[in-house]
């Protein structure tokens, strides 16, 4: 059933897509942000000891003798040294004059020089740099002298450290998004679970089980549930309308034709001539030839309705085949014909009204075209892994017909309309086969004449 | 033998009626459930023919209500679908069914296989001379010895034994013979009848030739 | 050998030539042809005399014989001056002064390389990819037994203190150290020494009234040693003294205890260079000399890690890093060599 639906899309895919999409949102975020959270956290590490290095210089300014004086402390620029591998710069601005250091590093000039640590970003010698700068004031020569520090240092730890850290960020984001997406995908089909076991439901039901569904759902697929029990119920009622319709069918039909064939029958012993008597003979010749027709033709829409659904149950074809004879057998007896049974206890799984009737028209057939005082062999026996109903009669061939031709006609699977009467039966007998995934074979009788029909059907 | 007849359908049910009088049998006519169910009650029948499809209600309650308080043999009379009703019917305790139209020689043959299986009805033998034919084992005793018929010819000796004396043409044996065999000639009657006499052979019926008209069973 | 020395004689002719195209001050100059002679050149300047780094060129030559290797033996202080200032063209500088090539570095005059080799050294024998040390060379005192005689061995700088201040009758004039002004390295261990040891200042004032002998190089100074001149030499390399203490002489190298200086030989390839790839070469073969397990060539220089020296607690090399750039400042240089000559030259 499922290939004959056109699927598009997947609600589990899509769901676990936008939640993979979300997920990478997240992911770009968080890698956005730990990569500038790292970046400050390196800035700042780096500030820290600039402006610590900056300070402690400006602690040894000292003024002597009208002079200022400064000897650069060990530790301001060992502590530079001892956290990373940056080239030092560094240059102490007198009242406009390089006391010491690089002259060429471009420091804040006098006026904007404030007490607290001051820092800049700017390139120097073709690299970035870090710059801190601190004023003081000193007096020399009875006036007040402004003196500024500066130390710089190159940014390429920072540089790198934050790609570490922006790779190993983005590493992380990969990780979360790899198990965020698992996670959606799991969820996806955590959430779709009902509607997957209610589909299961479906699924499992037998063919005729038209009922409505009892089991709870959640609400979001309670409009669904409903739906589909509306839906059955219109089905069942459709179907049991059907039914109702090929029984009024039958019955409107073959009240009438019991009636004419009664009448013709009474008619049949009251006529005295003998060409009156060949007239009545005709007349119930057709109605028997038309009922039987008619017969087979409703059998036919029946089996067809019951192959589409086929239910499956476990079948005893002992039984089965006992009482079809058992039915037949009153019949065979008019005509002094003997039906022989040689029955092995088999069992297939199957609808045991199909199986019945197709075993009907095969026996049917066999009877009406054996001749009188003679004799219909039924045997079951299991071959290979299923069962084997082999039907030999004594006849000339299937009305009339050899078997060669019949088989093909049969074969050919001809239009219904064109094959009512012995091939219908066989065609009702190949269907139900079919169905059941076996096989209905024709084939002349190894001794004598006659013909054998076997319905071959499998065990499951 | 007496049968009653539930069937609504009236040229139906007065054809049977008919037809059925032809063979010697009694038909009381019932055209809905509770007019059965009447007629149930003032006689006894020996077989209720029961047509499932009945203006005031389902053959099939019926026959599941007949069931649990009487025995009479019950032959279904459906039109339906041959497949769905019929396993319904055999578990409700049909005893047999026929499907409409329906040959009345099947009708008697499933009759008499309903009534053999139940042990017989009150009159399945009949006599003449020292010939006792049971209709429904299909033997016949012809003074001491025991013989088996085969069923056509039973039926051919059914026709000459209710009708000692008369003259039967093989047009109307013919008859009698017909359901059975569409494809059945005069000349069959003549193998027939020769058998019959054959199987008669040592008793005091015999079937005479009369020439030119037919055949006629005396007893010596 | 005698190739190398043939070539040595050949380009001895030439230095007057080189000194005059440079303009900073040449002591020595050397040319070692590969074979071809027309091969790639390698121009190489450094502190070590050419006797001392012969053999290591040599040795590179075994491996790479096409490269011709030219070397410049020439003072920390011009080496840096030629880079810094004149732009001089050079593959590789190697030097004993960390505190210049350092600041070479620094101030964006070197070039970064990274090799195996380079990657395999501890991170105190390098900066930045730059300035690679290949060598760990401590400052010894080399004494003369003849003139210690009946005297105890100093072990330490405050027993050295006390030795020359009890007997200055029989040390005036005769104890030698480096002229802080004018040697790179003896200003290097110089001011590691004053940041290390409250003894330095000290040991310079009783040198100073002891009347010093000032010296440019490590070399002059153990031959005065060996030659009875001097008693004593204070701040000699030690890699210099142990080439002159054969079982011949009678020289006694002494490391004292209380603190030890140790410089890391370094090499660094400048901007200027021109064939750097080449220079790689070298620095390779340099830090695979310096690695005392797996060089199989000659010995000259000590190795970088001494297993024996490792083991003693107290090896602390001076730190490769921006802190050497505190006593090359202009200020701190100034007061620290006013301290030093008002300590030494004692009128």
């Amino acid at each position: 059933m499922t290939e004959s639906v056109r699927t598009r899309g997947s609600i589990s895919r899509r769901l676990t897509l936008q939640l993979a999409a979300i997920a990478a949102l997240l992911a770009l975020l968080s890698w956005g942000m730990i990569r500038g959270f790292s970046q400050q956290a390196a800035e700042q590490t780096q500030d820290n000891i600039l402006a610590a290095s900056v300070t402690a210089i400006a602690e040894e300014l000292r003024s002597e003798a009208g002079q200022i004086r400064l000897e650069i402390p060990y530790a301001a620029f060992s502590m530079l040294g001892a956290i990373n591998e940056e080239r030092v710069f560094y240059r102490i601005v007198s009242d406009g004059e390089t006391l010491t250091g690089y002259d060429d590093l471009p420091v804040v000039q006098d006026g904007e020089i404030s007490a607290g640590v001051t820092f800049e970003t700017l390139t120097y010698r073709g690299d970035s740099v870090r710059m801190a700068m601190v004023g003081r004031t000193l007096f020399a020569s009875e006036r007040a002298v402004p003196v500024l520090v500066a130390v710089a240092q190159t940014r390429n730890a920072v540089d790198a450290i934050s790609a570490r850290i922006s790779r190993a960020a983005a590493l992380v984001s990969v990780a979360f998004f790899v198990l965020a997406a698992g996670l959606s995908f799991w969820a996806a089909r955590v959430s779709l679970r009902p509607l997957t076991a209610m589909a299961q439901t479906v699924a499992r039901r037998g063919p005729s089980d038209l009922s409505p569904f009892e089991t709870t759902a959640p609400h979001e697929i309670a409009p669904l549930l409903a739906a589909l029990n509306r839906f059955m119920d219109r089905l069942s009622a459709s179907l049991s309308r059907s039914e109702d319709f090929i029984a009024e069918a039958a019955h409107r039909v073959r009240t009438p034709l019991a009636t004419v064939r009664t009448q013709a029958e009474i008619a049949l012993h009251a006529v005295t001539r003998d060409e009156n008597k060949e007239i009545m003979r005709r007349v119930i010749r057709a109605v028997d030839e038309s009922s039987r027709s008619a017969g087979q033709l409703l059998d036919h829409a029946m089996v067809s309705f019951r192959t589409d659904n086929l239910t499956r149950n476990d079948v005893d074809l002992v039984d089965l085949v006992t009482e079809v004879v058992n039915g037949l057998r009153p019949t065979a007896e008019m005509k002094d014909i003997r039906i022989l049974t040689e029955l092995s206890p088999l069992r297939v799984q199957g609808d045991a009204i199909l199986l019945q009737n197709a075993l009907r028209n095969v026996l049917d057939n066999a009877i009406k075209y054996s001749p009188a005082d003679s004799r219909v062999t039924i045997t079951l026996r299991q071959a290979g892994a299923g069962a084997e109903i082999r039907i030999c009669d004594q006849g000339r061939g299937v009305n009339g017909a050899d078997t060669a031709t019949l088989t093909e006609r049969f074969r050919r699977g001809e239009n219904v309309g064109n094959v009512v009467g012995s091939g219908l039966g066989l065609t009702i007998a190949h269907e139900v086969a079919r169905a059941h995934g076996g096989r209905l074979d024709l084939a002349p009788a190894r001794k004598g004449t006659g013909t054998c029909v076997t319905l071959s059907l499998p065990f499951s | 033998m007496r049968f009653l007849l539930v069937e609504d359908n009236q040229e139906l049910a007065a054809s049977i009626v008919t037809r059925m009088g032809l063979d010697g049998h009694v038909v009381d006519h019932a055209a809905a459930l509770d007019a059965a169910e009447t007629c149930l009650r003032c006689t006894e029948y020996d077989l209720i023919l029961l047509d499932v499809m009945l203006p005031d209600g389902d053959g099939r309650d019926f026959l599941s209500r007949h069931r649990s308080d009487r025995t009479t043999p019950v032959i279904v009379l459906t039109a339906r679908s041959q497949v769905s009703d019929r396993v319904g019917m055999l578990d409700l305790g049909a005893d047999d069914y026929i499907t409409k139209p329906f040959d009345f020689s099947e009708l008697e043959a499933r009759i008499r296989a309903v009534l053999r299986r139940r042990g017989g009805a009150a009159d399945n033998r009949i006599t003449l001379g020292d010939v006792t034919v049971d209709l429904l084992a299909g033997t016949l005793r012809v003074a001491t010895r025991d013989v088996t018929l085969r069923n056509r010819e039973l039926r051919l000796l059914e026709v000459f034994i209710r009708n000692p004396g008369q003259i039967l043409s093989k047009a109307q044996l013919l008859d009698r013979l017909f359901s059975f065999d569409a494809e059945i000639t005069e000349n069959a009657i003549e193998v027939y009848v020769a058998r019959l006499r054959r199987r008669l052979d040592g008793g005091s019926p015999r079937i005479e030739t009369v020439r030119g008209m037919g055949y006629r069973m005396t007893v010596q | 050998m005698r190739h190398a020395f043939a070539s040595i004689l050949l380009s001895a002719a030439l230095i007057a030539l080189a000194g005059a195209m440079a303009a900073f001050e040449v002591e020595e100059h050397g040319r070692f042809p590969g074979t071809p002679a027309d091969g790639p050149e390698l121009r190489l300047i450094g502190t070590a005399e050419l006797r001392v780094f012969a053999p290591l060129i040599e040795d590179f030559q075994r491996r790479h014989p096409e490269i011709t290797v030219d070397y410049t033996t020439a003072s920390s202080a011009e080496i840096f001056r030629a880079l810094m200032e004149e732009q001089a063209r050079f593959d590789l500088a190697i030097s004993s002064a960390m505190d210049l090539q350092l600041k070479i570095a620094n101030d964006g005059f070197a070039r970064s390389y990274t090799s195996r080799e380079t990657t395999r050294l501890p991170s105190w024998a390098r900066w930045r990819d730059q300035v690679f040390a290949f060598t760990s060379e401590p400052a010894v005192v080399v004494i003369s037994p003849e003139r210690f005689e009946g005297l105890e061995l100093p072990r330490s700088r405050h027993q050295l203190v006390s030795l020359l201040r009890d007997h200055p009758e029989r040390f005036r004039g005769a104890v030698g150290t480096y002229d802080v002004r004018e040697s790179g390295l003896g200003y290097l261990f110089a001011t590691q020494e004053a940041r290390s040891s409250d003894a330095f200042w000290r040991l310079a004032e009783v040198l100073g009234r002891l009347d010093v002998q000032l010296y440019c190089c490590s070399g002059q100074m153990i031959d005065d040693v060996a030659s009875g001149r001097l008693a004593m030499a204070y701040n000699v390399l030690g890699s210099y003294a142990d080439q002159y203490v054969d079982p011949r002489s009678e020289l006694e190298i002494v490391t004292l205890e209380d603190y030890r200086n140790v410089m890391l030989r370094t090499v660094l390839i400048p901007a200027t260079a021109q064939d750097p790839a080449r220079a790689g070469l070298f620095v390779d073969h340099l830090l695979r000399s310096g690695n005392a397990a797996n060089f199989e060539g000659p010995r000259i220089l000590p190795p970088l890690r001494d297993p024996a020296m490792r083991d003693t607690s107290d090896f602390g090399p001076i730190r490769l890093g921006p802190a050497l750039l505190v006593y090359l400042d202009e200020l701190n240089r100034t007061a620290f060599l006013d301290a030093w000559s008002n300590s030494v030259e004692q009128p």
